[in-house]
């Protein structure tokens, strides 16, 4: 009866220290949520507060009873936000279109088709993956230069373009289509290309989208290319944009409005992440890199 | 076979001019231009052939304090990230309330654009004429002193990046952590428990070798990436890094490249290639130590 109770006692103990535990836990994870919220909070705070009103606070407050779109205003009349917008926007779509195109061809070559030194160029294009972007990105720089193309579309994307792990991934994932089909196909006389069309790439659609996901998501964040090769505002993207903003867009005071143009920026990627979020997590998980 | 090994190459050809273009020419470009001394990028011309681009960049000043930044910023956001990443994918993966919220706001960081959030990092840190700013604040609560995070002493200005970068690479190795957490064989864990064997001896002789492999993952890709900073600096500091004491050795190759200061492919190329022997044998290091001590 004794030994009973003991381990009714023990099992209730150890039940109340898992909850203290888990309390903790939850406590900590909490605390870094916050952390990663309140440069979100803050900018959207700073975003609806009037000029006179920032500028009146010495002591910083968490909140605001008068909030205002004036600074929303601003920042689509005073400095080519739109510009920006609209720029990123086409450089992002005909980049992710381009890329997926050239990469769904050459993964469909590398998965399905056999020809001689296949292995060979699938390794050389494995190994030019390990090269850092900042090796190469001087001479494009230059070749861009050459051509005449600073300032222009075709400059911004064409080095753009190339994504190896892409055509990786998606090569992999065409490997999977059981050989079965292809051969059903043959038999139908279907030709290669209509098969990748009807048959590869509405199967593989999962894998396309997220690769097209990932890119949109570099593309609209690239800073590096478009600052080298665009100094003139209507080719601006919108991390030049911003940066300009900050340099001599309104003043350098007006930070409500300069936070507006940040939250203009960051919103579609936050839309975007909040509708493809597990498409996106499983993404990155599988070989995104940054960081 | 003979028409079959044709279509395959024409399927092929868009990817390889692209990459022909645009990353093999440009490799060998590259070292080319880091020996050809006094190129004019005007008239294509040059001196002479030699290693006196690097050895110019290896004695110019703005160099070494971008060399001593990026050292910095490699040794001190590698660990802590990677630390503190490990601390919260354990939290997250003992717990199943809540579990997706949290991993969703863990995430957030990695879709945004570094070069905006990085004005609100500013915004938070920056003392003006107006107002101390909220970090300030914070600090003031606390009894400390004012300090210009922005424009204010070097191990100031080195602190806030570090906390940035900090802030901006989390997502991703949380992510991989707590992936890599999850996929750990549940009856490793059920054994040790009837064995009664205390948490802290199964996180360090169960879960800590079975996620090794992720965990040196992680460490390599974090110092390529700490090596390789630039857009974090500049979203906090501005375009003018070199005036801020803040440059990044990518920072001055792209200085050299273009901007007030530029106009030298060939200084640019030589500190691209000193930057990609330092993560070449780094990460050959790294390797070396990850076959030793990774359990497979």
């Amino acid at each position: 009866m004794k030994q009973q109770m003991d381990y009714e006692q023990a099992r209730r103990r150890a039940a109340v220290r898992k909850r203290v535990v888990h309390g903790v836990i939850y406590v900590l994870l909490s605390l870094w949520a916050v952390v990663v919220l309140f440069p979100f909070y803050w900018m959207l705070l700073t975003s609806v507060k009037s000029y006179s009103e920032y500028n009146s606070e010495a002591i910083p407050k968490f909140y605001t009873l008068s909030p205002t779109l004036q600074n929303y205003v601003d920042a689509f009349s005073q400095v080519p936000l739109l510009r920006y917008l609209l720029n990123t926007l086409i450089f992002t779509v005909v980049t992710t279109a381009i890329m997926l195109a050239v990469s769904v061809l050459a993964a469909f070559a590398f998965a399905r088709l056999s020809f001689r030194g296949k292995n060979v160029v699938f390794t050389l294009f494995l190994s030019l993956m390990m090269i850092p972007n900042e090796l190469v990105i001087i001479t494009n720089f230059s070749t861009i230069t050459n051509l005449g193309l600073r300032n222009s579309f075709p400059g911004l994307i064409l080095p753009s373009v190339t994504s190896i792990f892409y055509i990786y991934l998606l090569k992999e994932n065409f490997a999977q289509v059981p050989d079965s089909m292809y051969y059903a196909a043959k038999v139908d006389g279907t030709s290669d290309l209509n098969y990748l069309l009807k048959v590869m790439i509405p199967i593989c659609r999962p894998t396309l989208i997220t690769v097209g996901i990932l890119k949109v998501i570099e593309c609209w964040n690239s800073y590096v290319w478009p600052r080298l090769i665009t100094d003139d505002e209507a080719y601006y993207l919108v991390s030049n944009g911003i940066q300009e903003i900050r340099e001599n867009g309104f003043g350098r005071e007006n930070i409500p409005a300069m936070m507006a143009a940040v939250v203009v920026i960051s919103v579609p990627l936050v839309v975007l992440f909040l509708i493809f979020r597990e498409k996106i997590m499983a993404g990155v998980s599988r070989g995104g890199t940054k960081g | 076979m003979e028409k079959n090994n044709r279509k395959a190459w024409l399927y092929l050809l868009p990817a390889i001019l692209f990459l022909a273009a645009f990353m093999v020419y440009p490799l060998i470009d590259v070292f080319i231009y880091s020996v050809e001394e006094g190129y004019n990028f005007a008239s294509q011309t040059y001196f002479d052939v030699g290693l006196y681009n690097f050895s110019y960049v290896l004695h110019d000043t703005y160099f070494l304090q971008a060399l001593k930044n990026t050292l910095l910023m490699v040794v001190i956001t590698v660990p802590i990230s990677t630390g503190l990443a490990l601390l919260i994918s354990v939290g997250l993966s003992s717990i199943k309330a809540l579990r997706k919220l949290y991993q969703t706001i863990y995430f957030l960081p990695y879709v945004t654009n570094t070069l905006a959030v990085g004005l609100v990092f500013m915004v938070l840190f920056q003392k003006t004429a107006y107002t101390d700013g909220l970090v300030n604040l914070l600090i003031n609560w606390f009894g400390g002193e004012s300090v210009d995070f922005i424009d204010g002493p070097y191990w100031a200005k080195m602190m806030v990046l570090c906390i940035y970068i900090i802030w901006v690479v989390l997502p991703f190795k949380i992510l991989l952590l707590t992936s890599a957490l999850s996929s750990v064989d549940e009856s490793y864990y059920n054994a040790a428990r009837v064995d009664g064997t205390s948490s802290f001896r199964i996180f360090y002789k169960i879960t800590l070798p079975m996620i090794s492999p992720t965990i040196f993952y992680l460490i390599i890709t974090g110092f390529i990436g700490a090596f390789k900073e630039y857009s974090d600096a500049v979203a906090l500091f501005g375009t003018d890094l070199n005036a801020a004491e803040m440059n990044t050795i990518v920072g001055y190759v792209y200085d050299m490249l273009y901007g007030d200061s530029g106009g030298y492919p060939s200084y640019a190329s030589a500190a691209a290639v000193i930057l990609f022997a330092i993560v070449l044998t780094i990460t050959c290091i790294n390797l070396l130590i990850s076959r030793k001590h990774t359990y497979y």
